[in-house]
């Protein structure tokens, strides 16, 4: 890994602490070792994005993070919280770390302004005018603040996904997990999430980001993994890792991606 | 084929006594005596039995379903068990084991008719129900439970505020058939022993029977159990109907 792999945060407040390290992590589905010794770290700020083949683990990684899966073996860590000690109150944990996923997963039952109150109510015990106020801010945020009173399936693809990223913004998150927030979509509507994404990251959110965009990689990242086979191939900033790629793997995945 | 249609029909028509038909199972002064009582005492216990025994039905089937779907194995065990057990046998039989055979082995009493009867009825619907909303709990997609744990929400907060609102708009439809199934079963409580103010409709229709040696007071049982079932039945299939629509 080169020098400047690891940038400082721009957030960081004299707290030195990179605010995602991982040990060490494996994870296996039965005989099938998807994650096979996985050692990273995320500063404060810092936006990380993960590329690899599909069934390179990269999904796996990013739900380790806040153990929506467990992993078999390996430390998780956010901030100086081992998230993998037994005694961890993961709920807290998650609270703390927002996710967005490819398949938006809204609450269908709700409309927008409660699918982004509810969990600030339940879990940060918020009354209902605070959670309002900083739900109808975030709505601001992804544009979407005319929406509030609508049910998620009125909404097209792009508008769920920034309620999505709305609704893990509410809570305050430390940092935001992105795992292919984008992949479901059709090609029109990408654009729209991908900039929401782009100015959070000049916000200065610490991003783990998991994504086939290598465009937004290039333009976005401060350090680009590339993962295959479950582990890490090679990782650096992408004017190396995309433009110059050293490992063969690396640079056949490219060409692959680059060609379609 | 028509001539051997015509030939029962011939039969029916012309070989029953209609007169005395008429007589032992319609009797006009008998069915104006079931009135007001069947109504305002027999019907109403069968109501009663069903709002019971649903409830009680409902909220055990949930604490059920909500066992089978623990990571816990005693308690996925034990839910299995339960609605096996209680799904392979005849309600009749439950219904008889809680009235008689638990208080006569445990030596306590459940108290009163609607006591009893809710009660076992509740047992033998909650075995059904359980199943229901368990399927519904699994139609939810699993995505739905990771959004919420990945806001913070714990697995109870997630289950209550997330997936057990949409559960249950899916399983309305069969949840309603569980009620009319459930409204008829109230005529095995006719095999314990009610009070006068606790007979429901079977019962009441039965012992009108044995009083008059005429079948009238059972046969306008009967159609006051459709009037009853025949709206749920009709209001099921339209949210059924609906439902599928929606998706």
């Amino acid at each position: 890994m080169s020098a400047n792999a690891t940038p400082e945060g721009t957030t960081a407040e004299g707290d030195t602490l990179p605010a995602v390290r991982l040990r060490g992590l494996h994870k296996a589905f039965g005989q099938n070792e998807v994650l096979r010794g996985i050692d990273l770290d995320i500063a404060r700020g810092e936006v990380v994005c993960i590329l690899g083949p599909s069934g390179s683990g990269k999904s796996t990684l990013l739900r380790c993070v806040n153990l929506l899966e467990t992993p078999t073996a390996g430390q998780v860590f956010i901030g100086d919280t081992e998230v993998t000690a037994p005694d961890t109150d993961i709920d807290w944990i998650r609270a703390r770390i927002g996710m967005v996923f490819q398949q938006f997963n809204l609450f269908p039952h709700l409309t927008v302004e409660e699918n982004l109150t509810i969990a600030q109510r339940v879990v940060l015990g918020r009354g209902g005018a605070e959670a309002t106020d900083t739900a109808l801010a975030m709505l601001r945020r992804v544009g979407l603040e005319e929406k509030r009173g609508e049910y998620p399936a009125r909404l097209s693809g792009g508008q769920q996904q920034r309620v999505a990223i709305a609704r893990a913004l509410s809570m305050g998150p430390e940092a935001m997990l992105f795992d292919e927030a984008t992949s479901a979509l059709d090609p029109e509507l990408v654009g729209e999430v991908l900039d929401v994404m782009r100015e959070l990251a000049e916000e200065g959110m610490t991003m783990l980001v998991v994504t086939h965009e290598i465009g937004f990689a290039r333009e976005v990242a401060d350090r680009v993994v590339f993962m295959d086979g479950g582990v890490i191939v090679e990782q650096g900033p992408p004017s190396e890792v995309l433009v110059a790629p050293r490992e063969e793997r690396t640079q056949r995945f490219l060409q692959r991606v680059l060609d379609r | 084929m028509y001539a051997a249609t015509a030939a029962v029909a011939l039969i029916v028509v012309f070989g029953i006594d209609w007169a005395r038909l008429q007589d032992k199972m319609l009797r006009p002064d008998l069915v104006a005596d079931q009135f007001p009582e069947i109504v305002t005492q027999a019907a109403k216990n069968t109501l009663i039995f069903t709002a019971f025994g649903f409830s009680g039905g409902l909220a055990l089937g949930l604490v059920v379903a909500l066992m089978r779907l623990s990571p816990s194995r005693p308690y996925r065990w034990f839910a299995a068990v339960y609605t096996d057990v209680l799904r392979g046998l005849p309600a009749l039989l439950v219904l008889i084991f809680i009235a008689f055979g638990l208080p006569i082995a445990l030596d306590v009493r459940i108290p009163g008719t609607y006591g009893r009867g809710s009660l076992a009825l509740a047992i033998v619907s909650s075995a059904y129900i359980a199943e229901v909303i368990r399927a519904g709990i699994e139609a939810v997609p699993r995505g739905q439970m990771e959004a919420a744990r990945s806001l913070g929400m714990s697995y109870p907060q997630a289950m209550r505020r997330i997936i057990l609102p949409q559960a249950f708009r899916i399983i309305i439809p069969p949840m309603t058939n569980e009620l009319v199934l459930l409204l008829k079963d109230t005529a095995l409580i006719s095999v314990i022993g009610v009070t006068p103010a606790t007979k429901e409709l079977t019962r009441f229709g039965r012992d009108g029977v044995n009083e008059n040696a005429n079948a009238t007071p059972l046969v306008v049982a009967g159609l006051l159990y459709l009037v009853l079932t025949i709206p749920m039945t009709r209001l099921a299939g339209y949210l059924e109907r609906r439902a599928k629509v929606s998706r």
